[in-house]
């Protein structure tokens, strides 16, 4: 090795005398930005949120636009498609119906890549850049924490469609997916029924179900459930066989099921090599709709439960409408789910409520909300202006050799939403 | 008492799943110094190979045994491709090696998604996998029984092939000393394809066998391929016998640590251990002596 | 090698060559487009993400020194960007914590009070201090550690690749302290400043924009100092070094903290500009993403890891609007070609079709054509083979 070349001498004094004033200047930069901004700042910590960006929503021709934001690419698109498939049947019909206030749909399509930066990221190029008058689309808890200060920052609004954890309540989302007490809690009520006295809790090491155990977990104490085990898998998670182990040493009555994605298919075919069967054990899951099931593979997971609150199953003539134009639309082998019809039925509450208001405004939107309803395929459904959820019926079904899910329980009539449990004794010490 | 036993069975068993991994890892790492990113890809294509089969022969039990050769075909096939159109170039430059086939990685995933769709596929087992063996009050689910065995499967091939024919009289001496390799009139060129063929084929071999356990997706190869590269590191270069041992520990740690603490902090808890280990043994369980410095 | 050394020199003298005039009329034009330009061309929403590219872009600048000068591929860069993040997070929680001090998801998932660990991050300077000191002391102990021992190529670059796993694992399962998948989000003032007011978060920019260029004169002066040229010379000899009386561990070791204080920066302006940071951003993923820009603009230039790792983020964000799937396997594609046939980078296009053009200009003679197996084509840039 040679040692350090003359080349090399000079170009180290070189810059020394370079960045030296480059640093200065950058400092004097640095110094003038800060002073230009000192003068505008606000008050610290002045709670409200600011009217920053006027909506700039666009009604003066004869179409309006609307986002869907959907994960079209990584992990979660398995899901996200079939929602944003249903996202724009409904569209479709809409705008072969006449669409909204007479003005046509215009559809302008994110994708939020599986990532929560990014879906915080594109609902803010929506709402800002794109102008849109809703936003449609969200799946996982994570990717509608992260737009919901978008949104409300923005003050525009968000249809998210997918069961979760409950908790929260923004003026600027509805949520047309069931919250806990909607499906967790009826799930618990029948297992009570049917005489279930232990429970195993499984579940993806997430928000929804760390939440949905603790709110389990709470119901089980004053109902006279033990709950013998707790378990969480990293997401993504494929081995199974020390958590099936822990599971079949405890001996439970049920295993109340939230795990997410792949991970059921590896859960449930340990499930069964382990020699444990719905008979013996039936397991609940409140993340596997008619769309997983094939991926798991019906032999795996027949005559296990669910709760939802929507089947392809469910008899009624707007669910023989839905689930005959979707398959028209996207190929007979395709199921519709809860997610899928929560998506549908989202777009169709945001038309009746803007028609309702006469107005695409956000503000008359929301006041218009309440009372809101539409016949969906699950049933009709009611908005609940204070909470912006919207009132379902809680269905617990079993699924069959076809792959489908039937209808084992239903609550009958719609259950109020009611997010942050506060309806329920049990659950005062959980918000 | 009962439930430690089964818990070791776990751990043999996801040692087992590792070392399938993991073994065409350790050959074409250590051979050629080639860190190769797609091969959880390959393990991918191995899986859905299983999935296409099933679908044409219809019947669980045969398409599994013709799954299997076919998967180390499909894999290998993949790998040779690999071989003679990027790596052969990249042969000093091993880091690169691992960003370029991260890349190929990155673009099978996603030629997966287009062919197959992004929903996960289902391979059903036979019948004859179907339910556990009892022994002795414990329940030893087949499937994971038919892994066990396979992957022995593996270790013996691989070994004989490596002890007993001339080819793998030509690996071991490439691995030891490429240059003397040459100079005593090896084609390390062509003793690389073969090598790199066989690595990649037990890479299709793993994914027919990870189709018993989960399953098929265009992420199947990311979740195995962090776990398999710390094995094979752990393990050590050039011998089959530290990939073996890393995989069998690293399974039994992975599965106890998960029955005391959780899924996660097991997973945490292990990286832990092989960065110490790795304090102790830099060059990992096994080393061939070379003529390295280091 | 002296063919490699002085190919070396070469190349440092390439660096040194524009004069003082040049050097500052560059780094004048580039502060004028960033600080002046920019924010007066860009919608607020453009000047946001642009903002949040050159945060990306600081990562980068890191692991162009650490990967590209020093030799050190490291796949786990996401967890210093995640440390210098969630640090900066968890005090803007804290300051935006209403009534009794708790941030709002501890109430909805955790316990309701605010563990121990956090309250040190009330203090807005001991935040500041803790989000560059607490990654360079973790990478200072990593990188001594598996330094020292001679953990080396490939095996270190697995070792931080698992890193970063164990570090989004470890942020996913404390989801009481850490949000889990969540993240944190949701967050209103910076140091008192409201982040929903439109020009703070045009001071944002221009703060991340000369934070980004002060990093690039100190990478400019790392690389031309004493230090720098050792630093290659470990990249490519490192035994050599050794018996010259330098210890290599050291050296990486620095170059390696060096390399983390950049990524946290970045990390904790991120945060601010985005309002989010979760697991999602810094695992394995994300930490190999940061390598796709540096490798493509040019590992161990100067301005090649900024420009490439800027160039991919906007690509990616305006063409995965288009095509969601043809952005991946454009992005592969070029990704494997830039890195198969051309290590150096785009930057080094021009050198590599002037030396096609005069081969054996600067080499020794029979110095081998650009692409060829058995000899890198821009020995310079390469690291050595682990086959010592």
């Amino acid at each position: 090795m040679r040692p350090r070349s003359s080349t090399g001498t000079t170009g180290t004094t070189r810059t020394a005398t370079i960045t030296r004033p480059v640093v200065a200047s950058l400092a004097v930069l640095a110094v003038a930005v800060l002073t230009a901004c000192g003068a505008k700042v606000d008050a610290a910590g002045g709670g409200a949120s600011s009217s920053a960006a006027a909506g700039c929503v666009d009604t003066s021709g004869d179409a309006v636009k609307v986002g869907f934001l959907n994960s079209l690419s990584g992990t979660m698109a398995i899901s996200e498609q079939t929602v944003h498939d249903s996202l724009q049947l409904a569209a479709d019909e809409i705008n072969a119906d006449g669409g909204v206030l007479g003005k046509q749909l215009e559809i302008v399509s994110e994708d939020g890549q599986s990532e929560p930066t990014v879906f915080a990221e594109k609902a803010s190029k929506l709402i800002t850049s794109d102008c849109v008058a809703a936003v449609f689309g969200g799946w996982t808890s994570a990717s509608r924490k992260a737009m919901l200060p978008v949104f409300e920052a923005n003050d525009s609004l968000l249809f998210y469609p997918v069961q979760y954890e409950g908790l929260e309540s923004s003026e600027n989302i509805f949520y047309t997916g069931a919250t806990t007490n909607q499906q967790i809690v009826p799930a618990l009520d029948y297992l009570a029924e049917q005489g279930a006295k232990s429970l195993f809790l499984v579940g993806s090491d997430y928000v929804f179900p760390r939440t949905a155990n603790k709110i389990i977990n709470a119901y089980a104490a004053a109902h006279d459930i033990e709950i013998v085990g707790e378990e969480y898998a990293p997401l993504g998670h494929t081995d199974f066989s020390t958590i099936v182990n822990k599971v079949k040493a405890a001996d439970a009555d049920a295993v109340f099921n939230t795990l997410n994605g792949d991970s059921n298919v590896a859960f449930f075919k340990e499930y069964n090599n382990a020699g444990l069967s719905a008979d013996d054990m039936p397991v609940v899951s409140v993340s596997i709709a008619e769309e997983e099931v094939g991926g798991i593979g019906v032999d795996n997971i027949e005559g296990q439960l669910t709760a939802w609150n929507y089947y392809q199953t469910v008899d009624s003539p707007e669910n023989d409408a839905f689930v005959k134009a979707f398959k028209a639309e996207y190929g007979e082998d395709r199921p519709t789910s809860d997610p899928m019809e929560a998506a549908y039925t989202s777009l169709y509450l945001w038309r009746a409520m803007v028609e309702k208001a006469e107005s695409f405004d956000v503000a008359d939107v929301q006041e218009a909300a309440d009372g809101v309803t539409f016949d969906a395929p699950e049933g009709t459904v009611v908005v609940d202006g204070d909470n912006h959820h919207v009132a379902k019926t809680a269905l617990i079904g079993r699924i069959g050799d076809d792959g489908l899910i039937h209808t084992e329980w239903s609550s009958q009539e719609p259950i109020e939403p009611d997010p942050f449990l506060e309806g329920y004794d049990w659950a005062e010490d959980l918000s | 008492m009962e439930t430690l036993l089964s818990q070791l069975f776990a751990g043999l068993s996801l040692g087992s799943v590792l070392l399938l991994a993991a073994l065409g890892l350790a050959l074409t790492f250590g051979q050629m110094g080639v860190i190769n990113m797609a091969h959880g890809e390959f393990m991918m294509a191995g899986a859905y190979t299983a999935f296409v089969i099933q679908g044409l022969l219809g019947d669980p039990g045969a398409s599994l045994l013709v799954s299997l050769p076919l998967g180390f075909l499909v894999g290998g096939a993949l790998g040779l491709l690999l071989e003679a159109t990027l790596i052969h170039r990249m042969y000093r430059r091993p880091l690169d090696t691992l960003l370029v086939t991260w890349g190929v990685a990155l673009v099978l995933q996603q030629v997966a998604r287009d062919v197959f769709g992004a929903p996960n596929v289902d391979v059903a087992a036979p019948g004859w996998l179907s339910g556990a063996v009892t022994v002795g009050g414990l329940a030893l689910p087949k499937t994971r029984l038919f892994i066990l065995a396979l992957a022995v499967v593996c270790i013996v091939a691989l070994a004989l092939v490596l002890r007993a024919t001339p080819l793998g009289r030509r690996i071991r001496a490439v691995v030891q000393h490429r240059d003397l390799a040459e100079a005593s009139g090896i084609s390390s060129r062509a003793t690389d394809r073969l090598t790199f063929f066989i690595g990649s084929g037990l890479a299709g071999v793993a994914g027919v066998a990870l189709t018993l356990l989960g399953s098929v997706g265009p992420t199947l190869g990311t979740s195995y391929i962090v776990d398999a590269f710390l094995v094979v590191v752990a393990g050590g270069i050039g011998q089959i016998k530290g990939t073996v041992i890393a995989a069998t520990a690293l399974g039994l740690l992975q599965s106890f640590f998960e029955f005391s603490t959780t899924a996660s902090v097991a997973k945490v808890l292990v990286f832990v251990v092989i960065v110490a280990f790795l304090q102790v043994r830099p060059q990992g369980l096994v080393s061939v002596r070379t003529r390295s410095l280091a | 090698m002296t063919g490699r050394t002085s190919t070396l020199t070469a190349r440092l003298a390439v660096l040194a060559r524009p004069g003082r005039a040049r050097a500052l009329a560059g780094f004048g034009l580039a502060a004028v487009l960033l600080m002046a330009v920019a924010p007066v061309l860009l919608s607020p929403f453009r000047l946001g993400l642009l903002g949040k590219f050159l945060c990306l872009a600081m990562v980068a600048v890191g692991i162009g020194l650490a990967w590209g000068r020093g030799g050190l591929l490291t796949l786990g860069q996401g967890v210093y960007f995640g440390l210098g993040a969630y640090l900066m997070a968890m005090h803007l929680k804290l300051a935006d914590a209403g009534p009794g001090g708790v941030p709002d998801f501890m109430l909805l998932y955790g316990t309701g009070e605010v563990p121990g660990w956090w309250e040190p991050l009330r203090s807005p300077v001991v935040a500041l201090a803790l989000v560059v000191l607490v990654p360079a002391a973790l990478a200072a102990v990593l990188g001594w550690a598996v330094f020292t021992r001679r953990v080396r190529g490939a095996y270190f670059a697995i070792l931080s690749q698992a890193l970063a796993a164990a570090f989004a694992i470890l942020l996913i399962g404390q989801q009481q302290t850490t949000g889990g998948t969540n993240g944190l989000n949701g967050f209103r003032s910076f140091f008192g400043y409201d982040l929903a007011d439109p020009v703070n978060q045009r001071m944002l920019y221009l703060i991340a924009a000369g934070v980004l260029i002060v990093m690039v004169v100190v990478a400019r002066q790392l690389m031309v100092s004493r230090f720098g040229e050792v630093l290659v010379a470990v990249r490519d000899q490192e035994d050599r070094v050794r018996f010259l009386g330098y210890d290599p561990a050291a050296v990486k070791t620095a170059v390696y903290v060096v390399a983390a204080v950049m990524a946290a920066v970045g990390g904790a302006l991120f945060v601010p500009i985005v309002g989010i940071i979760s697991p999602a951003d810094v695992g394995v993923v994300p930490s190999i993403g940061f390598l796709v820009g540096v490798a493509i603009g040019g590992r161990a230039t100067l301005l090649g890891p900024v420009l490439g790792s800027v160039a991919v983020s906007w690509a990616q964000t305006t063409m995965s609007e288009q095509f969601p799937s043809g952005w991946i396997y454009l992005q592969g594609a070029l990704f494997i070609l830039v890195v198969a046939f051309l290590p150096g980078g785009l930057a080094s296009l021009r050198t590599t079709l002037r030396r096609r053009r005069r081969p054996a200009r600067e080499e020794e003679p029979g110095a081998p054509a650009p692409v060829s197996s058995d000899g890198p084509p821009a020995a310079d840039l390469l690291p050595e083979g682990s086959r010592a």
